[in-house]
């Protein structure tokens, strides 16, 4: 067994070999190095070949048509194209947009920028165990409603928003859907159609693919305008200029192709190993999962270790890769917003840690990994004076805090 | 983050970790931090009757650079005078354990807690003094 174990595998995922092989031959002078865009030679046409067969492959997995993929950076990138390419196109028809409080930055900071350009934003605060309450959203819609963005699969604690029913309200009301999946792809099946998803935000590097490749779905029936944000020769349509990274692309597509094919079975597999961790930890006093495990991804578990603060967790735990909810280690010391806005309080949130599981993790390291959380959090609750109080039985939530 | 060597020594093999005995007029108690910050120190000094501190303690829920501090705290504190043990600095505990910026906080909040700790100790002392005094 392999030390550290990664199980942060909702922070990116290695790409698999069989995508980073297909990756090589469209690089070097012997491969397919052509540019996408020429069509004079057939070093173009090859490329160009390689990049639709791949836009193929990320249509096939969320249902959608090639003609509605447009190639992107990444998740971030889409999220950007498709909220101020939405606000700027339908901006004269109405300036209010509704997401929620959970969502990735590259959405919340998307829409902060929109309301410093005069949009109106409603930030819904999600039910407390992570998902929307359809009411709420339904009466935040207003006439000036222009654009929904709530994201499949949050990524913190892996819950899943009913996109169909949220689909079904937008279509209602004539309203734009737009969804971030970067976590969902490859873990959730996808029907843009079913679901009446109008944008659809997705990142190669989450499923087994390469960084810095994404890819935005843009509904043509009814057709949904964006307005560019990068400008030039006007690939893509011209909604998104820039020389296509053939190899990058041809990695998405298998990566998404590996992903439908793999997908049912993998999922098992991989729940079967999350819920073995779950079960070796639960029964530890004061532990808590984070966010509804019932609508919830099968390879995430988050838990909160009441008394122990998260980064001195994963300081004890660098045997074993995984995150924080704890922003301790980034110069703010706010913990996780995403469990803050599902009601968490301080300590709770503060002592939070994220474990995704993948396509390589195995049962050994699961076992090692539950002995070692176990073995360190008890280490650590002799050391806290939070946990002391708690087994003399003093409620920590009157005590008088000097904060600082 | 990388932490230093001294923080990891620390982290690992924390000195001095335990509960003195609140109710002994010996022993002074300060606890500073709040959960909500992600810190909370608590840190005990046993004050023989020459004003010497015999023992430390401490328990801390917080960062590794947190622990590291109040633990390398108690280590410097034993054996020194109350006077000595008051005049501790924040920026000494950051530059012995390297702390970086963003953890500077840690080596503040110890300094707080020993001069807590200590306040602790002569208000129970005076407490008694007084007692004495209309006795």
């Amino acid at each position: 067994m392999k030390k550290p174990i990664y199980l942060d595998y909702s922070a990116t995922t290695p790409v698999d070999p069989r995508v980073a092989d297909k990756m090589c031959k469209y690089l070097t002078l012997d491969g397919e190095f052509g540019n996408p865009a020429s069509r004079s030679h057939p070093f173009g046409w090859h490329a160009e070949e390689a990049v639709e067969e791949a836009r193929a492959n990320v249509a096939a997995l969320i249902g959608a048509d090639p003609k509605e993929i447009v190639w992107t950076s990444g998740a971030t990138e889409s999220d950007n194209l498709a909220i101020k390419g939405v606000a700027s196109f339908y901006g004269k028809k109405g300036k209010h947009i509704v997401t929620c409080k959970t969502e990735h930055k590259a959405v919340l900071d998307t829409c902060r920028q929109l309301e410093r350009e005069g949009f109106e934003v409603t930030y819904l605060d999600p039910e407390p165990n992570g998902l929307l309450d359809l009411g709420k959203l339904r009466a935040a819609i207003r006439p000036d409603t222009i654009l929904v963005s709530v994201m499949h699969v949050n990524n913190e604690i892996g819950v899943i928003q009913d996109l169909a029913a949220i689909g079904k309200i937008t279509r209602e009301r004539g309203v734009l859907f737009h969804s971030d999946a970067a976590q969902s792809t490859g873990k959730v099946p996808i029907d843009v159609n079913a679901m009446n998803v109008d944008l659809l935000s997705m990142s190669a590097h989450k499923t087994y693919g390469p960084k810095g490749v994404g890819a935005l779905y843009v509904r043509r029936k009814p057709r949904v305008r964006l307005e560019a944000q990068m400008h030039g020769g006007g690939h893509e349509r011209g909604m998104r200029s820039g020389t296509l990274a053939t190899h990058q692309c041809v990695g998405m597509g298998e990566a998404f192709r590996l992903a439908r094919e793999e997908m049912a079975t993998e999922n098992e597999r991989i729940r079967g190993l999350r819920n073995r961790l779950l079960n070796s930890l639960k029964d530890m006093p004061e532990v808590y999962v984070n966010g509804d495990l019932e609508h919830r991804v099968a390879h995430n578990l988050n838990m909160s270790f009441n008394f122990v603060e998260g980064e001195s967790l994963i300081m004890a735990l660098k045997d074993i890769a995984v995150s924080s909810g704890s922003a301790c280690t980034s110069a703010s010391l706010e913990p996780s917003y995403v469990l803050r806005a599902l009601g968490r309080n301080d300590e709770l949130a503060h002592s939070s840690i994220r474990f995704t599981i993948g396509r390589f993790t195995t049962q050994e390291e699961i076992d090692y990994a539950a002995g070692l959380v176990r073995e360190k959090v008890a280490k650590l609750r002799e050391l806290s004076p939070l946990w002391e109080m708690h087994q003399e039985g003093v409620d920590l939530s009157k005590v008088q805090w000097a904060a600082h | 983050m990388a932490y230093s060597d001294k923080v990891l020594d620390h982290y690992e093999n924390p000195r001095n970790v335990g509960v003195l005995d609140k109710s002994d007029p010996k022993v002074g108690t300060g606890m500073v931090g709040a959960p909500a910050c992600g810190d909370v120190m608590k840190l005990q000094i046993k004050v023989n009757e020459q004003g010497i501190i015999e023992d430390a303690k401490f328990k801390t829920y917080g960062c590794g650079s947190a622990i590291a501090s109040s633990s390398l705290l108690t280590e410097w504190v034993k054996g020194k005078s109350i006077e000595e043990a008051g005049k501790i600095k924040n920026t000494q505990i950051a530059e012995e354990l390297a702390l970086p910026p963003v953890k500077i906080h840690c080596s503040v909040l110890a300094e707080d807690a020993i001069k807590a700790a200590i306040a602790d100790y002569q208000m129970k002392a005076g407490a008694k003094d007084s007692k004495a005094d209309a006795a």
